[in-house]
This record gives structure tokens, C-alpha cells and sequence, in this order.
């Protein structure tokens, strides 16, 4: 247990590798950079972006649901996998879980941007004021989206906050130790000063120390710790559900043909669980080289999501079907209109992005061969991420670019600011990433003992199985 | 510690065990020979050691579902009055009060109320908050260590040599320290 200790606070406690400088490096520029689109968006307000009469909604509302959707694996590898007892999940959640975090502010981000007036934000929440009072109308799913999110994200921060605490407290100890088991003596000599100050770590034991709450461990405060954990798990299943449908909703309860849909709902859940699980896999494998974490971070975790991804990749398969067969089989020609444009029209090139990166790609991971390779798992990643970009703009320009009036059939160009503001998105998310990176252990160390040292007899008999066949193996090696 | 922070101070023997095993089977077999355990420390949950021990079960699930219903109830409220009340509006030709658009922002406010509700509980109970000053008896016990803690002062039967004997037999770490506090 105490390797598992050293393996993960390691990262914590020693000094930044230089590639992580580098990678920070890069993540704060490329914030900076956004910035200064992000600046302009403000000042100038959103007229800067490639929008028009036609397309009054584009690459603002798609990168807020592409960063929502990528938010959704986090809490679904903690509070589903922890229901449905999948231990495998412990290696990955803190990880997915911060991820989860930074993912819904930069879609937080997006939504104070296409408000054009970000200054006024308060007015979509219900507070008194002084035109009479006006209320928020809750009739409106852009009033539940506001509810939803912020719900999401607070609950996301309490449940990911709470499970830090115990690790902070290792960390916190350990920090404390250097202090208590050196005290500086007056007959010390001055190289001996100089040794203990340097094994010293005040600035830890003091930050880790605030941050830890005064956590002690015992077994009552465990107790009320796993009901917690537990009971935010229950709150998070229906929640993570709950935010994704209200997010679909936004399209779903408009009118306009390609986003009049009931099967949004599902089909947005399933592609924010495909698309969020893809991120962590991406993020994952750069953690575990950049942190030693292999033993940590295994094929088999790599194995098992790549099969969730599978099956979400399929889910979302179905679903694209489905509308344009719905589309067709309504009879409502404007309907079918919009999904033969989407597929045939101008934008063709769009929905073959989006068919070939989350259809076909996923279905590459029925090879084992694939599925266990970490560099096919990487690229794929990366491609069901674009594919799923992709099918946000897909649903929201091609069914906005031709409405019911020809001579008002547009086009949609991004400018510099579109493009600079998601930009900007990029730099604040791993710029958190590996700002938590650093700071925060990326592994819930906890957990990991708790499985390790779970008192299973399966897990024991398991144990006592491999210790029998490497003897039987060195023997018949001693043999040989 | 809150409450032994209010009476005088008491001596505590810390028995340091290096595996969970050894800890449970330690729990149980002090309390049969009429030791009363007055804490475990662990680096991880231990399943049921709190009730070896014989901690109360814990309230918090309770607290979960007051919050959460409360967070209802003032969903609730809160539309019907700002929809139907100060200030009705016909919107899209529905009824002032529409049950079914009411439905996301009551389910939103009842999981809020009740995950930060509960949240707070928990730290309230445990008398944690941000920078509150831990009181640990063996900074091991975050890491790889188990403690198993006995009160001296309400275990008068039998000596601290005695209790000594009994810890290290279970497989606690030679000379068991004595915290007071």
C-alpha cells in the first residue's frame, strides 16, 4: 500500500517535469491566445462571429454542447460504474471526474459568450428585480439549461471534492511528517540545519492542510463517508441523465425540422457518454506516459472503455438511422427535406465526417487486436471526439441553412473570432487539466486500497491462484 | 474530538496494526476480552468495522432525503409563485401553472439541495471544514497504517500493561504509544 502512496503522490510532491513545463507552457499560451478573441467577442459583441439572419445559431451552441457531452463521462464512471460495483473504475475516475469539472465550465463559457451581453447573466436566474417582478419564464428549456448545468457542475465539484479529501490528507501527512520527525535542534550543525530544511516541506503541509479539512480517518467518519459517496452517486445517475436530455430539449421543443425530434433525448445522452468516454481515453494515455501510471492505468481499463465506446458508437449509429427513417416515413416533407439536405446538400461533406468518425470508426473496436493497441485507441479517439463535433454542427447549421423561404437559404462561414473563441475553450480546459495534473493526486489512492485490500474472498482465492502458478512456473523453470 | 475536547483530557493507547486483517480480527477479538475500542484510523474504509466497534449506524442518509425534499417543496413553490402568482403571464398559450414544464427545475433543485445539504451534514458531523486542524494519533494511518485506539480513562478494568499485552498479541507494532489529549 505504502508503493501506491509513493507512486501517485510522487507527481504531487516532486518538482514539475520539464514535460509538463512544456505542456503547460503550451496550454497558457493557446489560453492567451483565446483570450484575445474571447476579449473581442465581448467588446465588439457577437457580431464578430460568421453569423447571419439565416444561421443566428452555429459554432457557439455547438461548442457548448460538444464540451457538455465530453463532461458527462466523468460522472458517469463514478456514480454509474460505482452502483453497478465496477471496480476497474477507480484508476480512472479522478481523472475523468476533473475532467468532467473543466469540461463544463468551458461549455459554461460558451453560454456567457452567446448571451452577447455576458454583464447581464444574472437575468437568467429568478431573482427579484425591478421590472415588476419579471420572472425567468420556466416554460422555456433555455431556463432548465441554466438549472441543469449549473446543478451539474456544483454537484460534480461536491462529489469530486469530497473523494479528494482523504488523499489530501496523505498528502497533507505526509508533508506534516517532514516537519514533525525533524525538528530543527540548537546543537544542530549548519549542514545539518541545511539537510533538514531541505527534507522540509512547509508550503505543502500548509496548503494540503487547509485544503484536507481536518480530515482524520476514522471509522465512523468512513462510514458516513461511503454513505455519502454512495448517496451522491444515486444523485449523480438521474442528474448526468437529466443534463443531457434538458440539453437536447434546447432543439428538441423548437420547431424547426431536423431538431422536432423525440428520440433526442437518448441519442444526446449516448453520444455525450460516447464522446466523454473518448476524451478520457485521450487524456488517459497522456497521463499515464507523462506520470509513470502504467500499473495504474492498464490495458484492461483501456479495454473495457473502448468496449462502452462500442456500444455508445452504436447507440448513436441507431439513432442517426432512425431519424432518416422517421424523417421519411412521417411524411412531413419538410422533414424529409432537412435530412436529405443534410446528407446530400450543400453540407455533405459535414454529415460524411460525422457518419464516418462515429459510425464506422468505433466498429473498428470489435478487433481485439485494435482494441488493446494503445496507439489505434488513441488515434480513434481523437476521431470520435471530431466526429462528434461534427454532429453537433451537423444537427444545428444544416437544419438552420435552408428554412421554408429559398431566397433566405444561407450559407455558414466561421470568422477568426469563431474559431479564436473555441480556441480559447481549449486553452482554459488543459490548462486545468494540468494545473490538477500537478496539484491534485490523479488517482483516488483510497480506492485503489480499498480494492486492493478488499477482504473478497474471491480476491484472496484469486491471489492465492497466482501465487501457486508462478511457484509452479519458477519450479518448472529451476527444472527446465 | 469535539466531545473529549470539553471534559478533561484522556489517555489513549494507539495500537498500530500493518494490515487490514490483522486490524478487523484485532477489533473484534479486544472488544471479547472486554476492551472497549474506542476508535479505528485507516487509510481506507474497512466495511462494518463501525459497527464492531459499535458506532450508531449513521444518520446522513436521512439528511440526504430531508434536503432533497425540501429542495422539492421550494422548487415547487418558488414556479407556482413566480408563474402563477406575482406576476401570471400567458406564455405559448399554456395554463399558468404547467406541470410538466415544472418538472426539470424541480428535479434540478431537489438534487442541488440535497447533494450540498448532505455534504454539509457530513462535514458538520465529522467537525471538518477548510483548515480546521486535524488531531491525528499516527500521521502512518493516511498511508499504509491501521490504528486501533483504546481509551484508557474507560477502561479502568484492566491496567495499560495489560491492554498493552493484548494489542501487541493481536499483531500491533511493539510498545504501543500513550497520546493524552
Amino acid at each position: 500500500m505504502h508503493d501506491i502512496t509513493q507512486d501517485i503522490c510522487r507527481q504531487v510532491e516532486a518538482k514539475p517535469t520539464l514535460a509538463w513545463l512544456v505542456a503547460f507552457a503550451i496550454s497558457v499560451a493557446t489560453l492567451l491566445i483565446g483570450s484575445v478573441a474571447l476579449a473581442s467577442t465581448w467588446w465588439y459583441g457577437i457580431g464578430v462571429w460568421g453569423l447571419n439572419k439565416t444561421i443566428g445559431w452555429a459554432w457557439d451552441i455547438t461548442n457548448f454542447v460538444w464540451w457538455v457531452g465530453i463532461g458527462h463521462a466523468g460522472t458517469l464512471i463514478s456514480a454509474i460504474l460505482l452502483l453497478f460495483r465496477q471496480k476497474w473504475r477507480t484508476s480512472i475516475n479522478r481523472a475523468a471526474e476533473a475532467m468532467t469539472i473543466f469540461a463544463v465550465l468551458c461549455a459554461g463559457s460558451f453560454i456567457l459568450m452567446h448571451m452577447g451581453r455576458p454583464w447581464l447573466a444574472h437575468w437568467a436566474l429568478p431573482l427579484p428585480n425591478t421590472y415588476g417582478s419579471l420572472w425567468v419564464n420556466f416554460n422555456s428549456p433555455l431556463v432548465w439549461d441554466v438549472f441543469a448545468i449549473s446543478t451539474y457542475l456544483t454537484v460534480s465539484v461536491v462529489f469530486w471534492y469530497v473523494g479528494l479529501i482523504p488523499d489530501l490528507a496523505t498528502i497533507r501527512d505526509r508533508a506534516k511528517i517532514t516537519l514533525e520527525e525533524n525538528p530543527l535542534l540548537p546543537t544542530d550543525t549548519a549542514e545539518e540545519r541545511k539537510a533538514k530544511k531541505a527534507k522540509r516541506r512547509p508550503i505543502s503541509a500548509f496548503m494540503y492542510g487547509l485544503l484536507s479539512f481536518g480530515w482524520e480517518g476514522g471509522a465512523k467518519v468512513w462510514a458516513r463517508y461511503e454513505y455519502v459517496a454512495l448517496i451522491l452517486a444515486g444523485l449523480s445517475t438521474p442528474l448526468v441523465l437529466s443534463v443531457h436530455t434538458i440539453v437536447s430539449f434546447d432543439f428538441a421543443t423548437s420547431v424547426i425540422p431536423g431538431w422536432h425530434t423525440t428520440i433526442f433525448p437518448p441519442y444526446f445522452v449516448a453520444g455525450a457518454i460516447f464522446s466523454g468516454f473518448a476524451m478520457v481515453l485521450t487524456l488517459m494515455l497522456i497521463t499515464r506516459v507523462v506520470f509513470k501510471l502504467e500499473d495504474y492505468i492498464t490495458i484492461e481499463h483501456i479495454e473495457v472503455m473502448n468496449k462502452v465506446i462500442i456500444l455508445t458508437g452504436s447507440i448513436v449509429g441507431i439513432a442517426y438511422i432512425t431519424e432518416f427513417f422517421v424523417a421519411w416515413y412521417s411524411g412531413v416533407e419538410y422533414e424529409s427535406y432537412a435530412f436529405i439536405n443534410r446528407a446530400f446538400g450543400p453540407y455533405w461533406w459535414a454529415y460524411a465526417a460525422m457518419m464516418t468518425c462515429n459510425v464506422i470508426s468505433p466498429q473498428l473496436f470489435w478487433f481485439r487486436t485494435i482494441r488493446r493497441s494503445l496507439v489505434w485507441t488513441f488515434v480513434l479517439s481523437i476521431v470520435v471526439n471530431i466526429g462528434m463535433w461534427f454532429e453537433r454542427f451537423v444537427i444545428i447549421v444544416t437544419s438552420l441553412h435552408r428554412d421554408y423561404l429559398p431566397s433566405s437559404w444561407a450559407m455558414f462561414y466561421p470568422t477568426i473570432y469563431d474559431v479564436g473563441d473555441y480556441v480559447f475553450s481549449f486553452g482554459l480546459f488543459f490548462t486545468l487539466f494540468f494545473l490538477f495534473a500537478k496539484f491534485l493526486p490523479v488517482i483516488n489512492m483510497a480506492e485503489v486500497k480499498t480494492v486492493l485490500n478488499s477482504t473478497d474472498e474471491k480476491a484472496k482465492k484469486d491471489a492465492e491462484q497466482r501465487i501457486r502458478e508462478e511457484q509452479k512456473q519458477t519450479e518448472t523453470e529451476t527444472v527446465g | 474530538m469535539a466531545d473529549s475536547k470539553l471534559i478533561e483530557k484522556h489517555k489513549y493507547m494507539v495500537g498500530i496494526y500493518d494490515h487490514e486483517e490483522k486490524i478487523i480480527k484485532a477489533v473484534k477479538e479486544v472488544q471479547k476480552q472486554g476492551v472497549k475500542v474506542h476508535e479505528v484510523y485507516s487509510p481506507h474504509p474497512i466495511h462494518h468495522i463501525d459497527t464492531y466497534i459499535g458506532h450508531p449506524r449513521t444518520r446522513i442518509p436521512i439528511a440526504a432525503f430531508l434536503f432533497g425534499a425540501t429542495g422539492m417543496l421550494l422548487a415547487i413553490w418558488m414556479i407556482s409563485y413566480m408563474l402563477a402568482v406575482d406576476w401570471p403571464m400567458i406564455i405559448g398559450g399554456k395554463n399558468f401553472l404547467p406541470i410538466p414544464t415544472m418538472v426539470p427545475v424541480t428535479f434540478e433543485a431537489t438534487v442541488l439541495i440535497s447533494a450540498l445539504g448532505m455534504v454539509t451534514t457530513f462535514f458538520i458531523a465529522n467537525n471538518m471544514g477548510p483548515g480546521k486542524k486535524e488531531a491525528m494519533f499516527d500521521r502512518r494511518t493516511t498511508d499504509n497504517r491501521y490504528a486501533l485506539i483504546v481509551d484508557l480513562d474507560k477502561n479502568v478494568a484492566k491496567s495499560s500493561e495489560e491492554i498493552k499485552v493484548v494489542l501487541e498479541s493481536l499483531g500491533a507494532e511493539a510498545n504501543p504509544k500513550i497520546i493524552e489529549r
